[in-house]
């Protein structure tokens, strides 16, 4: 800065002083909360473009948001997937389940059971329901929040429980933290804790997919507040350059840890408009309505698998609970956002239909949350006896030094005799090596 | 070294059709050191492409398309550039395996050109080695001869785990005396230049003993055997000169004979000084080896400062340092 004069005192001259902007949520504890700035538009009322279409005929979809289930709790428009009665109870009987299994889990973390949990309570539609849109053997490479496509795809509850509990049990040998994930026989990639990573990788495995000339596409999710790393925009970029048969579902559910997604920038703009400079179909869904989470994934698998490119899908939803078991709220945000959400809660929705349609009722909804809370605790007293973190029940000592490289390297085999030696001399009952 | 990167290139991908070639310029162009000239035109458009400027793209793509099935081989344009890809390398490929106990891998080999002694400047002039091996689950390889780059490039290319294999691109045309006004020979005139029609390879973890000698031993890679080399022929030092090759995985046996058998251990690098890989070199020297060593392990390597543009032989390690060094350790 050739042209600043020197000194405290005359930096800026007469010019207005320039302020920097602070983004701040609306509501903070105490706050009472008034949601009605939210644009919520009638259910049904969106276009439904075909698939095929060019990008830039999708402005409106990127803005908007598109909702199938009314205040009716009928299905309304061209976007309702027109699913039968049983498809529909599966998908509640899902949701019902991945919310039975949070409160079971989150009540172990609380009993000392196992470190950490995190919950997807009122996020569960974007997960089960977009899960339900893929063929079975589509890749998915989620985040941290969907437990629910492991419950949808059929993944065995008690592996998901040995692995929270890092026990003798869990298949990643105890070396992931707890709901970190991996299971390749239900395509579902190995969950990390470094955030929007598996975003551009899932675009790289749907172009692998293109390369060979298979039919398989690849899906990955990603919190709005991890849009703001570099890697989510590499994955736009290489997306659209290489037209990747993949879906990039942003799950917006307003808050990344204490931080609203206003520090992601939704002050500004839709997090589905960044598909618009990309060059990608852009959708922004009511994610608590299940119909519409599981019409837009649809749309886009469809998009995808005719070779008509990516699709970035924005979900507009709400954390009900806090980010993880480390968290509290309560220090943050208002306690009455979670009741005053406007798009209510998924399940209920959901039930709501089912009830409206004349094909299910309250005593039935009763009996299932029953069976699905009993069936948990079974599993989970089943996972304990291979059992709980920190008692001694884990991975045999010698297996910290496997799969770091594909044959163990000198050092690590010198590393791993000494570990041995010092496991001889802690524990000289002999526990197992 | 260029034609043995592509041949090695070339035989891979004819071999295995799910080794795919990725990186700025790698396409029609055949990149900016030519390394990957005509592999587009023999092998197609989806198999050798161009990528978008964004290495934490090319890394992230490149371990996707590994967990699907493929063998990339992505080209970081110089290593100076690897640093937005580093998350990607350290946290995820690195870590695959690791993290899903075996259901994943990273089957990808990053090269990339590195080293300097071309007024590369402080941005294409780097020599980072020391970053990748400091994490587990990578392999880092360095070759100095094109028969060595084209074997070890093979091997990388079909080993199951992630590999740095960093090329130095100093001796790209040909081998370097360390005098820069001194004219480059073409590599033709030199007999380890020879390299063979076809598919070959050389296990990673193995070292080469360039030189062989009973006065002291020499650690180096790269460029650096070259310069090491002919300062020991103009000094008349008789050495055994350890060219590693790999640093991950290391040839710990080669150096541990060679150092018990000569008394003495000079480490030579590139890079800079301060926690380099020579520093862990001499660690291990030291642990391994003190009571048959007669004088302390010495470091000649790159200065703390980064690699300045017009003063580029000032800080390279070149001859006058080396046999700064090897006088010192010698007559201890």
């Amino acid at each position: 800065m050739a042209d600043r004069p020197d000194g405290a005192a005359q930096q800026g001259g007469n010019r207005p002083k320039l302020a920097l902007h602070v983004p701040e949520p609306k509501f903070r504890p105490g706050d009472t909360v008034d949601f009605s700035h939210l644009q919520i538009p009638e259910a049904g009322k969106q276009p439904r473009p075909d698939e095929t279409c060019d990008p830039k005929d999708m402005h409106e979809l990127a803005f908007g948001l598109v909702r199938v289930l009314g205040e009716d709790n009928k299905a309304h428009g061209p976007w309702d997937p027109k699913l039968d009665p049983d498809t529909l109870r599966k998908m509640l009987g899902h949701m019902a389940m991945t919310r039975a299994f949070d409160e079971r889990m989150f009540r172990g973390q609380r009993q000392g059971k196992t470190s950490f949990y995190m919950k997807c309570t009122g996020e569960e539609a974007t997960s089960v329901a977009a899960s339900m849109a893929l063929a079975a053997d589509d890749m998915v490479f989620p985040s941290y929040r969907q437990q629910g496509i492991l419950i949808q795809r059929g993944y065995p509850m008690i592996e998901m429980i040995n692995q929270i509990y890092s026990n003798k049990g869990d298949k990643l040998k105890g070396r992931q933290l707890p709901i970190m994930y991996s299971s390749r026989e239900h395509s579902f990639f190995t969950i990390s804790g470094n955030l929007a990573t598996q975003t551009p990788q899932a675009v790289g495995w749907a172009m692998a997919s293109a390369i060979k000339g298979d039919s398989r596409i690849a899906a990955t999710w990603v919190g709005e507040g991890s849009t703001a790393e570099g890697d989510f925009h590499s994955a736009c970029t290489f997306a659209t350059v290489y037209h990747a048969p993949v879906i990039l579902n942003v799950i917006n559910n307003q808050w990344a840890i204490s931080s609203f997604s206003g520090f992601a920038g939704a002050e500004r703009t839709t997090f589905a408009a960044r598909a618009l400079g990309y060059g990608l179909a852009g959708l922004r869904v009511d994610g608590n309505d299940a119909l519409a989470c599981f019409a837009a994934e649809q749309w886009a698998a469809n998009r995808a698998r005719a070779n008509a490119g990516p699709t970035l899908i924005e979900f507009f939803t709400y954390r009900a609970e806090g980010h993880s078991t480390s968290d509290d709220p309560s220090g943050y945000r208002s306690a009455q956002e979670r009741s005053e959400w406007p798009l209510g809660d998924p399940i209920t929705r959901l039930k709501d239909h089912l009830i409206a349609i004349g094909e299910w009722d309250e005593a039935r909804q009763e009996k299932m949350d029953l069976e699905a809370a009993e069936l948990v605790k079974a599993t989970t007293k089943e996972a304990e006896a291979n059992g709980i973190l920190g008692h001694g029940l884990h991975h045999p000592f010698r297996t910290m030094f496997e799969d770091v490289f594909e044959e163990l390297p000198w050092h690590l085999k010198e590393q791993s005799e000494q570990a041995i030696r010092e496991r001889e001399i802690k524990f000289p009952g002999g526990l197992e090596l | 070294m260029i034609e043995a990167i592509n041949d090695a290139l070339a035989v891979s991908m004819e071999r295995d059709p799910n080794v795919v070639v990725m990186g700025e310029d790698v396409g029609y162009f055949g990149g900016v050191f030519r390394c990957t000239a005509g592999l587009q035109e023999k092998f197609g458009k989806t198999r050798v492409f161009d990528t978008p400027i964004s290495e934490c793209g090319i890394i992230a793509v490149a371990v996707g398309m590994g967990a699907y099935g493929l063998r990339p081989v992505p080209e970081i344009q110089f290593a100076d550039y690897i640093y937005p890809g580093l998350d990607q390398l350290i946290s995820e490929a690195a870590r695959l395996r690791y993290r899903s106990a075996g259901e994943y891998i990273a089957p990808m080999t990053v090269r990339s050109p590195f080293g300097g002694g071309i007024f590369g400047g402080q941005t294409h002039s780097q020599s980072p080695e020391a970053i990748f091996t400091h994490v587990s689950g990578l392999k880092t390889v360095i070759p100095s001869t094109p028969y060595d780059a084209k074997g070890l490039l093979i091997s990388a290319i079909e080993d199951n785990d992630p590999v740095i294999f960093f090329e130095p691109k100093r001796i790209y045309n040909g081998p370097f005396s360390g005098y820069y006004d001194k004219p480059a020979q073409p590599w033709k005139k030199f007999d380890a230049s020879v390299v063979p029609e076809g598919y070959y390879k050389i296990p990673l973890g193995k070292a080469r003993l360039a030189a062989e000698g009973e006065q002291l031993t020499i650690l180096a890679y790269g460029t650096m055997v070259h310069v090491v080399e002919a300062v020991c022929r103009e000094k008349g030092v008789e050495a055994d000169i350890l060219d590693l090759r790999t640093l991950v995985p290391l040839d710990i046996e080669a150096i541990e004979a060679s150092v018990e058998k000569t008394g003495r251990c000079l480490i030579v690098h590139e890079a800079t000084r301060t926690s380099g890989f020579g520093a862990e070199l001499s660690a291990l020297v030291t642990e391994r080896c003190f009571y048959h060593l007669e004088a302390p392990v010495v470091r000649v390597t790159g200065f703390d400062t980064p690699y300045p543009h017009s003063l580029e032989w000032a800080y390279f390690p070149g001859p006058v340092r080396i046999g700064e060094a090897l006088d010192k350790i010698l007559s201890e």
